[in-house]
């Protein structure tokens, strides 16, 4: 049998640990001096309004029926978001947004466009196991 | 129907009811979106695939809270000889959930989100949800007491009430500007609150299919034994540390990484358990395997063996650049939620709403038929999905890549296969469950006749 005090014992160490990551995780950032604009906020805030998620990706993260939009800014550019946004295609619905909304999601996208890198290709491989950006 | 939510006759069993009803209406939003995988356009208007996903995704996550919430009340209320704290408040997070879920698919069918994935809606019906969740709390530690002497399931279900109510409240730090001013910030902590919350509901799954096994072989020892013990507090350093996995692509701070990438390979203990047992594992299916909710342990079992092996391969970073963002990913989330959460699921179901009215004997046919049907397109649909994913996965990485949609389109033969195998996975749980409505039908008109 599991000693009863032992059981307490690594369950309270597990649980000390957890909170002590995620402690450090809340304090400690991946970008310290967050960035957005007020436009790219109302961007992201369509963004969940219009559930882009559902069918697109960013960062390999979400919906499958779309391209993952990532680095989609860098790629197509934003006159090609801007139509993409006015017209949508076979798939995606027309929302009938406004010009001052397509303009807030486009620079949404930029912002997230220049996060950083979503294409698997331009990772390396460690013998280890483990990847680099 | 006034059934259980009368206040001299509610139980638990009615959280199992509404847990059936939405995993068939689950799988049904799901085959909607499979046919707009194969038939682009299809219901574009009406029930566009940005309303469909989440109908289909909230659905399936409802079933399971809701099965789990059913199952831990009444397992609890057996454990702890009918010494349930409270059946009001048992009455009100019933009363709590139904209202959000109803609220929610309204939501979605309307088009109004807020949200953001697997929790699309509006961020303030996630209250009465936060709200049902401290009252299931406080009922079952009123109704343990004491954590001294427990069996592990009790164990497992407190861990898994505890970090649900965390890491779903944690997934909307996002409100705050603090964490919603970055892209990456906001991933960052999006996906540690989901990689532990799936870890939080499992813990309350395998509490129950653990409580159930106990049951059935009537053997104690092992729910107290230091092996249950282990591979219980290897799941929850597991569910504390491992959800890294998610996002080794982000570009967040590379410990992320590693601490999840070593979390993850001690899952490899796991594994090997389930290798080292299969034999004993054998004997005892054999023994019991004509069992209604047995056989659902032995196919979950099977599961658990298939998308650990997946899982542990994504776990290694080196692998997963290759399957992120591909159906791979699709099938080691359908395999685990439909494979191991489903079946496991449907046991406890069998348990709680067996033959109590009517005798199951007639519907013997049916429910095995519906139980192989289900299990073998759940494999169908399983392959087809992997298969999508190996082809999108050589995309993603070639050196010329033909345009999404061509790509897209290459992919067809395995949505369609993927399409008809759940089409046949919905009429397999179907049948399944059938008998189990039947029964409860009996049960209330019993009760009413004869009140």
């Amino acid at each position: 049998m599991f000693p009863e005090k032992q059981k307490f014992v690594v369950f309270s160490v597990l649980c000390i640990g957890f909170l002590t990551y995620t402690s450090f995780l809340y304090t400690h950032l991946p970008n310290p001096n967050p960035s957005f604009s007020s436009s790219e906020a109302k961007g992201k805030a369509l963004w969940q309004k219009h559930n882009c998620i559902a069918c697109h990706q960013i960062y390999g993260l979400g919906g499958y029926l779309g391209p993952d939009l990532t680095n989609e800014y860098s790629l197509r550019g934003s006159m090609f978001i801007h139509i993409f946004l006015q017209s949508g295609n076979t798939t995606m619905p027309n929302y009938h947004l406004s010009e001052t909304e397509i303009q807030e999601l486009t620079d949404y996208l930029k912002s997230v466009d220049q996060s950083g890198k979503a294409d698997p290709r331009k990772f390396s491989i460690n013998t280890n196991g483990t990847i680099n950006q | 129907m006034e059934l259980s939510i009368n206040k001299a006759k509610f139980t638990p069993k009615v959280f199992i009811l509404v847990a059936l009803i939405l995993l068939a209406a689950g799988m049904l939003f799901g085959t909607i979106g499979g046919l707009q995988y194969i038939i682009p356009g299809f219901l574009k208007e009406a029930l566009s695939f940005e309303k469909t996903r989440p109908l289909h995704v909230s659905s399936v996550l409802f079933w399971i809270l809701f099965a789990s919430m059913g199952a831990v009340l009444t397992y609890l209320k057996e454990h702890t000889k009918n010494k349930l704290y409270s059946t009001n408040l048992a009455r009100l997070l019933f009363i709590l959930f139904v209202f959000s879920v109803i609220a929610i698919l309204i939501a979605y069918c309307l088009g109004v989100f807020g949200g953001r994935e697997y929790w699309e809606f509006p961020p303030i019906l996630s209250a009465p949800i936060i709200v049902g969740w401290v009252i299931f709390l406080i009922n079952f530690v009123l109704s343990v007491g004491t954590l001294k002497n427990q069996p592990v399931y009790i164990w497992m279900w407190l861990t898994g009430i505890i970090f649900f109510l965390f890491t779903f409240s944690e997934s909307y730090l996002w409100l705050f500007p603090y964490f919603n001013n970055h892209v990456v910030n906001d991933m960052n902590i999006q996906w540690k609150s989901y990689g532990s919350m799936v870890g939080s509901w499992n813990m309350l799954i395998y509490g129950s299919s653990m409580y159930l096994m106990t049951k059935i072989s009537g053997d104690k020892s092992y729910a107290h034994s230091n092996k249950a013990f282990i591979l219980y507090f290897a799941g929850l350093f597991n569910l504390m540390f491992n959800w890294g996995h998610h996002i080794y692509t982000l570009p967040t701070q590379p410990y992320v990484q590693y601490i999840s990438y070593s979390v993850s390979m001690t899952e490899l203990l796991i594994l090997g358990n389930i290798i080292y047992g299969w034999k004993a594992s054998l004997t005892t299916a054999q023994k019991f395997f004509n069992r209604d909710a047995y056989r659902f342990l032995v196919a979950a079992d099977v599961w658990i063996f298939l998308n650990l092996v997946l899982a542990i391969g994504m776990s290694i970073p080196a692998i997963n650049v290759y399957t992120h963002g591909t159906h791979i990913t699709v099938a080691h989330a359908m395999g685990t939620t439909i494979g191991i959460n489903t079946m496991l699921l449907l046991a406890v179901c069998y348990d709680i709403l067996k033959d109590t009215c009517i005798s199951l004997d007639p519907y013997q046919k049916i429910m095995k038929f519906g139980f192989w049907l289900a299990n073998s397109s759940l494999f169908a649909f399983w392959i087809a999905l992997i298969g999508a994913g190996v082809l999108k996965a050589k995309w993603q990485m070639s050196a010329n890549q033909i345009a999404f949609n061509l790509m897209m389109q290459n992919l067809t033969p395995f949505f369609i296969v993927f399409m008809v195998s759940g089409v046949l996975l919905l009429i397999g749980i179907v049948l399944s469950i059938y008998p189990l409505f039947k029964n409860h039908l009996a049960c209330f008109l019993t009760e009413k006749t004869n009140p």
